[in-house]
């Protein structure tokens, strides 16, 4: 099937099987490998992406779905955004392959609260597995991102 | 602080970075493998149906291995694919390789497998020791022995004893990027290897065994790596050695193997599971007479790293105390399940885990606070260390301690929570200690065997690369030795580049493990620096002190008259470090971290689920090179360690292959279970890295599971001998009491 979608703000139309996993339409059709595959079920949040603002698993979403939503990858998150900065200044990224999800999901986060509290930035994390951080430089960058403090 | 910013930060952050799965390719091949189902036997027959049209296949079986079936590691027992004879579950026997995995997929069903399966398959550590059927003789890879002081003697005179069976499951690594490889034949004739992994030069030994191609025809690369544990360490062997030879056979096309979730999970190596009996004694003051272990780990169906991990878990068994008695006899026991490997921690986390716990209950039986039991035993300077060496100035165990119960207050929360249980609330809540150290770098004599090697390259432009083949895969190692090199070459950072990790361009300066990378390497790499300095002081008239500018025209100077600025630097045994492997006494590392830990934990009363408060891990490491990297490392190591403690139970299906293979049923710790954690750092500068840096990566993987454990049995007043303290275990664990006081 046609489906039209826009992508990091692109409009763009993919000619896939309606059952195609959006993470591969977007990996394999459209060359955004920001996406990264840890489950192929749903339960890692490495493939997240915002749909309509809304952060979702690629893995879980068929193409089928997608006709005429707006998709954010990470390559749509400008590079000089608070958020990304904020993940720099405070070494968040250890390996790296949870991070473009956990951006996803930290946007969407301060979409619904922008100044969150501790529990808030748990709970709006609480879909995105990160092995190497235990999580702390990441509650660290995203509040940092949502007050502006910087604290080492 | 300002901290420099982590050099591999953005490409990771804005999804640039390429991982394995991530590089663009032409012409790609997929490749699957097939593999036995029965937990060892025998292949009788591997049949691909004759009505199935194979030419578009790559096939690879035992019968396309050109050099030696056996993948390179301690000994050459483990079959890169199975010939004939099998020990468990999940072998490989076969390969193939299609453009459309789709097709691949439908070729899968086309191989027919015919195995006889063992008659008893053991998946026991007791069971095997005892077992009349092998898998080989004894069933024990290796039986260490550590003996000091007179133990049956002691035993005599003990005043309060205590005895105890202690158990440690398996653990996933569950690095976030499953394991992969791309093998390519290039038209040079080399043989390209790129993919996820730890040590580039165990790979590339590998291949050359595999192949019986010569090394100057093999080249191995790293891609950015999503995480290891030490679960990258010895498998990409195997799975590079699969991918080169469907790549031998696949006319020059690139041969991609990426394992599926649930295919790492089945088969790569995991944590070895352990089984203690420990015996302690002290006299009613409660000073430890005697420490008694008899330590045995699950090495499964080859034995690959098992008895390295073991010897690791036979030195840290004793735990930083002053004891004259000490025996631990360590075994790695063989069973029919797949190998188990390296993970953070190498063995120290199981043996930690029983003594700890031990620790507690002899601290119950004197009727003494746990901190204060630990109090009378630590080591201190002048000590004689549990093998035999003289513990020097670098020793902190009691500091570290009292530090650690300064800022957790230990004792007011110890008073709070006996008022909060005898309260009608829906919780109990306990708090729990453990007290230990942890060794840096290859056991005893470990380094003097890799005998490593690193390069500094400087160029005509002034900027310096490093040369080494230690992996960055996040532990911060591109930025630590960045900073290192900068460091002792008064350059700024920007200027200094970690080479990408090539056999074709790096040195061998060893596996990236038991944190060698930031003390070892980067000891070389700092001598390395000024051996750099020193020949541009030399041969092109660098001034004691100088600007970047002045470095760089030193260099472009020596460039231009034809001199090299290429500097190496090699591994030197430290004077003192004689180790006895054969008695396992002397001097069995470089530098130990010393750490305590403390848990405040939470227990449902109804539901007997388990919640972290509080964590406060404080540990000496000599000198922080990072500290946010530091922090990062010990924050995600801790994490871990409760998933250890809490969460993390690897099943086993009746083939003896972990059942719950899937991240919706192997339960890692999330952000809804893990709030802030109290890092707390001393640095008294006497290790032997850079500054005095010490390993900080495997500390926080002891500590846990043991502190949690103890903060349980302090919340419910039960014993717990077992991890993951899942609320299942602690029901149980709970009838069983209330059933003995009914009698």
């Amino acid at each position: 099937m046609s489906v039209k979608m826009q992508i990091n703000g692109q409009e763009v139309q993919v000619q896939a099987p309606p059952a195609s996993r959006l993470l591969d339409v977007l990996r394999v059709e459209l060359g955004l490998k920001g996406a990264k595959e840890g489950c192929g079920e749903g339960e890692c949040g490495a493939c997240a992406v915002l749909v309509n603002g809304q952060v979702v698993n690629s893995c879980l979403i068929p193409l089928g779905q997608m006709d005429g939503a707006e998709i954010v990858t990470i390559e749509g998150v400008p590079g000089d955004s608070t958020l990304i900065q904020a993940f720099h200044d405070c070494a968040a990224a250890q390996c790296g392959i949870c991070t473009p999800g956990m951006i996803l999901a930290a946007t969407a986060l301060l979409a619904e609260h922008p100044q969150p509290t501790i529990d808030e930035i748990r709970w709006g994390l609480s879909g995105n597995l990160c092995r190497c951080t235990g999580y702390g430089r990441i509650y660290e960058a995203v509040t940092q991102a949502s007050t502006g403090d910087t604290h080492g | 602080m300002i901290y420099p910013q982590r050099v591999d930060g953005l490409p990771k952050i804005t999804g640039k970075a390429l991982y394995v799965d991530d590089i663009p390719l032409n012409g790609v091949i997929h490749a699957s493998t097939i593999r036995s189902s029965c937990a060892g036997g025998v292949v009788e027959e591997l049949t691909f149906d004759p009505t199935f049209d194979w030419t578009p296949f790559v096939v690879v079986t035992a019968q396309d291995i050109p050099g030696l079936n056996a993948i390179k590691m301690l000994e050459n027992d483990q079959p890169v694919l199975v010939d004939r004879v099998f020990r468990h579950a999940g072998e490989p026997l076969a390969l193939l390789a299609h453009s459309d995995p789709c097709m691949l997929e439908t070729a899968l069903r086309h191989v027919h497998v015919r195995e006889t399966p063992l008659a008893h398959p053991i998946f026991d550590i007791d069971e095997a020791l005892g077992a009349e059927s092998t898998i080989i003789p004894g069933n024990v890879y290796t039986d260490y022995l550590l003996n000091k002081g007179d133990v049956e003697q002691a035993q005599k005179n003990a005043e309060c004893l205590i005895v105890e069976r202690l158990l440690t499951p398996s653990q996933e690594q569950l690095y976030i990027e499953p394991q992969g490889m791309i093998a390519v034949l290039q038209e040079d004739g080399v043989l390209r290897i790129e993919g996820s992994m730890q040590c580039p030069y165990y790979v590339l030994d590998a291949l050359e065994q595999c192949t019986g191609l010569d090394k100057n025809r093999l080249q191995v690369v790293q891609s950015t790596t999503g995480g290891a544990f030490g679960g990258k360490e010895d498998y990409p062997s195997m799975i590079a050695c699969h991918a080169a030879l469907l790549a031998l056979k696949a006319g020059g096309l690139p041969v991609k193997l990426i394992y599926e979730r649930g295919e790492d999970l089945r088969v790569t190596p995991k944590r070895h599971p352990s089984r203690s009996l420990v015996r302690l004694g002290a006299n009613s003051e409660g000073e430890l007479q005697f420490i008694d272990m008899d330590f045995a780990i699950d090495g499964g169906a080859y034995r690959t790293l098992s008895p390295v991990v073991l010897s690791r878990g036979v030195i840290h068994a004793p735990g930083p105390y002053r004891c004259a008695n000490i025996r631990v006899r360590g075994r790695a026991v063989a069973t029919n399940h797949p190998p188990f490997g390296a993970f953070r921690g190498f063995g120290a986390p199981q043996s930690i885990f029983a003594l700890e716990v031990a620790m507690d209950r002899l601290a119950a039986k004197l009727n003494m606070d746990p901190a204060e039991l630990r109090q009378k035993n630590l080591l201190h300077r002048g000590d004689v260390s549990p093998t035999g060496d003289l513990v020097g100035e670098d020793c902190f165990a009691q500091e570290i301690l009292d530090e650690a119960l300064r800022v957790s207050h230990y004792y007011e929360r110890q008073d709070a929570f006996r008022v909060w249980n005898a309260a009608p609330h829906d919780t109990l809540r306990g708090i729990g200690l453990a007290t230990f150290a942890h060794g840096a770098g290859f056991t005893g004599n470990g380094e003097l065997y890799l005998a490593s090697q690193v390069f500094l390259q400087a160029h005509a432009d002034g900027q310096v690369e490093i040369l080494c083949s230690n992996t960055e895969m996040g532990q911060g190692a591109a930025t630590t030795l960045v900073q290192i090199a900068a460091d002792a070459l008064k350059l700024p950072l920007e200027q200094v580049h970690l080479a990408q990790t090539d056999t074709a361009r790096v040195p061998n300066s060893g596996p990236t493990v038991a944190s060698r990378t930031c003390m070892v390497v980067g000891d070389l790499i700092e001598k390395a620096a000024q051996r750099l300095l020193q020949k541009l002081r030399d041969e092109g008239g660098l001034a004691q002190t100088f600007t970047p500018a002045e470095f760089n025209a030193v260099c472009l100077r020596m460039q231009e008259s034809g001199k090299d600025l290429l500097v190496s630097a090699s591994y030197q045994p430290p004077v003192d470090m004689l180790w006895d492997e054969k008695s396992f006494t002397g001097r069995a590392y470089a530098s130990y971290a010393w750490a305590a830990y403390i848990a405040e934990v939470e227990v449902d009363k109804l539901t007997l689920e388990t919640r972290v408060l509080n964590f406060t891990a404080a540990q000496e490491i000599g000198h922080a090179v990072h500290p946010q990297i530091v922090q990062g490392q010990i924050e995600g190591g801790v994490v871990q360690g409760i998933g250890y403690a809490l969460y993390e139970n690897v099943l086993w299906n009746p083939f003896g292959v972990m059942a719950n293979d899937r991240l919706t049923n192997y339960i890692i710790p999330t952000t809804a279970d893990i709030g802030p954690l109290q890092i707390v750092l001393m640095e008294k500068g006497l290790g032997a890295g850079p500054k005095g840096a010490k390993g900080v990566g495997e500390l926080p993987m002891d500590g846990p599971a043991p502190a949690i454990v103890n903060a349980i049995q302090q919340a419910l007043k039960i014993d717990v001998a077992q991890i993951p303290a899942m609320p299942e275990l602690l029901l149980d664990l709970s009838r069983a009491q209330r059933g003995s006081q009914c009698q």
